[in-house]
């Protein structure tokens, strides 16, 4: 391990606060250190076909797929280097065979382990042996409220009942659950009743995402932009239930930043608390970076440690701290709170991931992409482009597919 | 599911016997030498006083018995100590970072 990785990571604490929240003090360097938490895409193998998903159109196949012995090694390396938490994803996580074995070796390391699910593949038996090797916390993704919207969505028959059975079980086996719902325009009407099902669920946590624009979501966005009269119901339904809901249910809530004046401080900045591991072992700065087309990302197959790529490699020091940043970014006294917005969402909409986020006002792109978003709220068509190997099926242009 | 429902919200008293939820852990951090608790999504640095109390949490002892404890150690007023531990894991329970023991149903 180097050295600076520990330097570089003191942590302070809120001395009016006993449980100040972890953050890193800025460094000017611009040597970060080792990130709190890591995300594992184990596959992207998933049964469900969401129009948003987060994965890249090019999805890993299979065959590239990190061995168990791999990715055994990977959670060791992670654990010895200060990563404290593992969220096990995908894909769906559970299509992988040694999901089980992969947890007990995060708890004998002594990583806190989350699994990231869609949850169809759950039987209570698994959920039970993935309790026992010592899993700390569920996260069940939900694309509705009730089978007729979310089993649409979710390009999966039978889904939403199945879901509700494991999170039930979740919570037999004492597991903590966090929903996560993922809003757009074509479920965004359901919200009140995600919240409630949420309570019902005896769920500890709910997270109400907006769908992010790039990659899958980027072909469907014309089903999925929200209007803005949606997003301003939202917020108050949100702002409402977490009032009525405290200490019952957490409610997390990102505001899209389509609709905002500035963007959202992706990841925390590029490179600055966080990376992810692709089904290949990749090492990415988020889980959609690898849509930007034209960057190389090393992998923990390479001879380098994973530390060593974290501090080191040309795609994580491309977009770090400021000193990469173009006008209106570079002058701007937002610069270290948002550090310039999304990459990807830079390249997706401008072709260039080192352009300002055009989702903020100052970009001189943001008129232009923000009216055709709010045009596609209004006139965009429902239709789905279904997630999958073969690089996306449009769904059938039946009668049966429901309006808004 | 009703009683899981209503060991969420806990009001702290002496006889409260408090005990860190599954989801947040107590773990001592080697890489950057402190007491954390991991929590979904979050890693909360506990003080020194906190981790002290938090570690006396084992769903047997209550909030008495901890609180006894602190007294012996420190040899300090009961009340000025008492009413510190129970403000602290109220605001701990608050947050979600502690719960109730169970009580076994046989
Ligand atoms: S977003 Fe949907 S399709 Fe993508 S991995 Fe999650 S459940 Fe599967
Ligand atoms: S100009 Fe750049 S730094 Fe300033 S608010 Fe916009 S995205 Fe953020």
């Amino acid at each position: 391990m180097s050295p600076t990785l520990t330097d570089a990571s003191p942590v302070f604490t809120d001395p009016a606060d006993s449980l100040a929240i972890m953050e890193r003090t800025r460094s000017t360097a611009e040597t970060f250190g080792i990130p709190l938490a890591v995300l594992a895409e184990l596959t992207h193998r998933c049964p469900l076909q969401c129009p948003y998903c987060s994965n890249p159109v090019e999805l890993d196949r299979g065959s590239t797929e990190l061995t168990t012995d791999e990715w055994k090694k990977v959670l060791s390396e992670l654990a010895e280097i200060g990563v404290l938490q593992i969220h096990f994803s995908g894909g769906e996580p559970t299509a992988r065979k040694d999901i089980v074995e992969l947890v007990q070796h995060a708890t004998d390391v002594g990583l806190y382990s989350n699994l990231i699910t869609s949850a169809v593949l759950l039987t209570l038996d698994k959920l039970s042996a993935l309790a026992d090797a010592g899993l700390c916390h569920v996260q069940i993704s939900f694309q509705g409220n009730e089978p007729v919207v979310a089993d649409r969505v979710g390009g999966y028959r039978n889904g939403h009942v199945k879901k509700l059975e494991v999170a039930k079980w979740t919570r037999e086996l004492d597991l903590p659950l966090t929903v996560n719902a993922v809003m757009h325009r074509q479920n965004l009407h359901q919200l009140a009743d995600i919240i409630q099902m949420a309570v019902d669920l005896d769920a500890d946590r709910l997270e109400v995402a907006n769908v992010q624009y790039y990659g899958w979501a980027l072909k469907n966005r014309a089903a999925l932009m929200p209007t803005i009269d949606q997003i301003d119901e939202t917020s108050r339904i949100v702002e409402d239930a977490q009032v009525r809901l405290k200490g019952i249910l957490d409610i997390d809530y990102v505001v899209p930043d389509y609709y905002a004046l500035r963007p959202k401080k992706c990841m925390g900045g590029w490179g600055r608390q966080f990376f992810n591991i692709s089904p290949s072992g990749k090492i990415l700065p988020c889980h959609a970076a690898e849509t930007i087309t034209g960057m190389e990302f090393e992998s923990v197959r390479s001879n380098h440690s994973i530390a060593w790529i974290w501090q080191n490699s040309e795609a994580f020091n491309r977009y770090r701290g400021t000193g990469w940043m173009p006008e209106p970014c570079q002058s701007c006294e937002f610069k270290e709170i948002d550090f310039g917005g999304c990459r990807c969402q830079a390249f997706a909409l401008t072709g260039d991931a080192g352009n300002t986020d055009p989702a903020c006002t100052l970009s001189p792109r943001h008129a232009e992409i923000f009216k055709l978003a709010e045009t596609e709220s209004t006139e965009g068509r429902d239709r789905f482009i279904y997630r999958n190997f073969k690089g996306g099926t449009l769904e059938p242009d039946a009668d049966d597919v429901h309006g808004r | 599911m009703t009683e899981l429902r209503s060991n969420r919200r806990i009001s702290v008293s002496e006889a409260s016997k408090p005990i860190l939820p599954r989801h947040a852990r107590l773990k001592f951090d080697e890489t950057r030498q402190r007491w954390v608790i991991l929590a979904p999504e979050r890693v909360l640095a506990p003080d020194d006083i906190a981790v002290e109390i938090l570690q006396l949490c084992d769903g047997e002892r209550n909030v008495a018995d901890i609180i006894d404890l602190l007294v012996a150690k420190y040899a300090a007023p009961r009340d000025d100590i008492g009413t510190d531990v129970v403000a602290m894991l109220q605001d701990l329970a608050d947050k979600g970072f502690l719960t109730q023991a169970r009580e076994k149903t046989a």
